[in-house]
């Protein structure tokens, strides 16, 4: 990366706009209705976090660079030049008080997709040096030691020991022609280790073969979530490489939402080449074992249940049937949260917020939407399929002193096989 | 000037003048944004991104859901009224029409100019309302920038002049009629330079929104 300064950072702007962004510019008319769509507005009553007035210095740069009239103002000086200032101070809005959970986007009156351009303008804030630190140490640890949350091969390793000991499986590391390359999120390694050990008995029992790359076993892409394309695309390289060299059929993106987004959409793009192998959810995957009879379970989860639905598999990846098949399987008493599906609301803590430590105050703000909807819910267990929603739906209920347990989607269903 | 000389410069030069600059100025406009182009999406597609900008260019008239209408209620029932109102004067009101006949060489039936009547009133109450939500909500005054008044004005004016007009209310019918026209043409002008460009620039919002969204699976 070069040095982050505003000429940088203007300039990557200006890279970022392109037909699309011009269009919505064009046609936003101010009337507000994003911010009754997001969280960080109706949970704050904050005006500033109104979705669109999250891009003000980007518009303005394309107003001023890309439209006849906004020329003309320049040339005379008549309009506002986007500052240093400006993009430090719109940091805070792009980063803390926006998850890109892309709520916004589906019910804008002209069909703005506010949330892609979110994702461009975060790329000409980083430029410019106003990346929040949280996001910059995640970012460098992925780079420097290969997952965001500092985690080595050593730990991974030391975690397939401890699930040979215990259940007597084994987890397989770098076998290649295998049907599936398994990735993780460093947040599985570290807090839910259930999730490894729920695949392995999962691929053994629907007789498939998988592993894990000792070079590129995590999934998460820190690059996607600062907005440094450079890095995202170093990031899923190393997932590209792994998948090459293996000869894998398919790279399943574990329960993680923009994991999910950054190889399965992101992806090719950042490469420039379209993929040899399929990119899948595990929910798609597991999904698929149901149809073809190989996901043989038992017994019936008898208390009330909801899904969390992650916004990056509803919104910005059309899995949205797929996990209510799967709960269907083995729940008799599953009820939909409200607004679920394509347009249900952000825990608060996705795009990178949960990230940024002092975007804390804001992030569990936030969850109050998510609360006020178990509230009037009453469940007994909340289920999801992404470990960074699992972790602010963890501290959220906490904080509010509620006593919900959340489950995995795929450790749940392990939990319900068949033994044979 | 007297009132039979500016009708007739505000029909023929005038309007000619503001035509001129509102053509030209769009197909600049529209160039501006597809010039910028955009990169090719190299993902495998879930879906067919093209069925599903076509139907979002519909689909996004409508709200996406219960609950976010009820959640912009306002915004909804004002919009709908300035806008439905709006497009009936527009083309439906007879000399409207006859107006576009002459132009392009064609019409169509029109209403009965008393429904037209009823239509203006509710696009000009709906209009006020939207300028009351504009200077009281926290959002929407925040959000505001001079620009917003101005197309408003812009917008309410030949509505109101015309409103004026068929109702021949405290001037001479004439100078009713050419401010009418004149407003018209200022709207025409401001047109291509200001977020009136909406009216055009949505459908291309729409699609490409909904194509990106179709290509993964989304309906949006």
């Amino acid at each position: 990366m070069s040095k982050a300064t505003l000429d940088r950072g203007v300039q990557i702007l200006k890279e970022h706009i392109d037909a699309p962004t011009a269009a919505y510019f064009s046609s936003c008319v101010n009337c507000g209705m994003c911010a009754d769509a997001c969280l960080f507005y109706t949970e704050t009553g904050d005006p500033a976090y109104t979705p669109i007035n999250k891009l003000e210095p980007m518009r303005r740069l394309w107003e001023q660079e890309y439209t006849l009239v906004g020329r003309i103002k320049k040339l005379i000086g008549l309009s506002k030049p986007v500052t240093d200032e400006e993009l430090g101070e719109w940091s805070d809005l792009v980063y803390h008080a926006c998850s890109m959970c892309g709520r916004c986007s589906m019910v804008c009156p002209v069909g703005n997709d506010i949330s892609y351009m979110i994702r461009n303008i975060r790329e000409g804030i980083s430029a410019a040096g106003y990346a929040p630190e949280g996001l910059i140490g995640a970012t460098t640890r992925a780079v420097e030691i290969g997952s965001p949350m500092g985690i080595t091969m050593h730990a991974l390793n030391t975690q397939a020991r401890n699930i040979k000991e215990s259940s007597g499986l084994e987890i397989p590391f770098d076998r290649e022609g295998v049907d599936y390359l398994v990735l993780l999120s460093s947040m599985e390694v570290i807090n839910f280790p259930e999730y490894l050990e729920a695949i392995a008995r999962i691929f053994k029992q629907a007789g498939k073969s998988w592993t894990i790359s000792s070079e590129a076993f995590e999934a998460t892409n820190s690059g996607i979530q600062i907005g440094v394309s450079d890095i995202a695309r170093e990031l899923v390289s190393r997932v590209v490489e792994a998948a090459e060299k293996l000869k894998v059929k398919t790279v399943v993106s574990p329960e993680c939402g923009h994991a999910y987004t950054a190889i399965r959409w992101d992806g090719p793009n950042l490469m420039g080449r379209r993929f040899s192998f399929k990119v899948k959810h595990i929910i798609e995957v597991l999904d698929e074992l149901r149809e073809e009879g190989l996901l043989k379970v038992e017994g019936i989860e008898e208390s009330c249940m909801t899904f969390h639905d992650p916004c990056q598999l509803v919104r910005k990846g059309g899995v949205i049937e797929q996990p209510r098949n799967l709960l269907k399987m083995i729940a008799t008493n599953f009820v939909e949260m409200e607004d679920s599906g394509k347009m249900n609301w952000c825990c608060g803590a996705g795009g990178g917020v949960s990230a940024i430590e002092e975007a804390e105050g804001i992030r569990l703000k936030a969850f109050n939407r998510k609360k006020s909807q178990l509230e009037h819910l009453q469940v007994d267990t909340l289920v999801t399929a992404c470990s960074n929603c699992r972790i602010q739906l963890e501290e959220g209920l906490e904080v509010n002193e509620m006593d919900i347990p959340v489950v995995g989607l795929t450790e749940m269903l392990a939990d319900h096989l068949v033994e044979e | 000037m007297n009132s039979a000389e500016f009708l007739l410069w505000v029909r023929g030069p005038g309007l000619n003048i503001a035509m001129v600059i509102f053509i030209i100025g769009m197909l600049i406009r529209l160039l501006e944004i597809f010039m910028l182009g955009r990169k090719q999406n190299l993902a495998e597609l879930r879906g067919n991104g093209i069925s599903a900008g076509l139907r979002t260019i519909f689909t996004r008239s409508t709200p996406a859901d219960k609950n976010s209408m009820r959640r912009s209620m306002f915004t909804f029932v004002a919009g709908y009224g300035f806008h439905i109102g709006l497009f009936v004067v527009i083309f439906l009101l007879m000399p409207h029409i006859q107006l576009i006949q002459s132009l392009l060489g064609f019409g169509w039936p029109a209403l009965p100019t008393p429904v037209v009547d009823l239509f203006t009133v509710i696009a000009l109450i709906s209009l006020m309302a939207l300028l009351w939500r504009r200077l009281t909500h926290p959002v929407v005054r925040y959000l505001s920038t001079p620009q917003d008044y101005l197309v408003w004005a812009a917008t309410f004016l030949p509505l109101l002049t015309g409103y004026m007009s068929y109702h021949h209310l405290w001037f001479p019918y004439s100078w009713l009629l050419g401010m009418h026209i004149l407003s018209v043409e200022f709207l025409l002008i401001l047109f291509p330079f200001t977020k009136l460009t909406h009216a055009f620039t949505l459908f291309i919002s729409r699609w490409y929104t909904g194509m990106m969204a179709g290509e993964k699976g989304v309906a949006s």
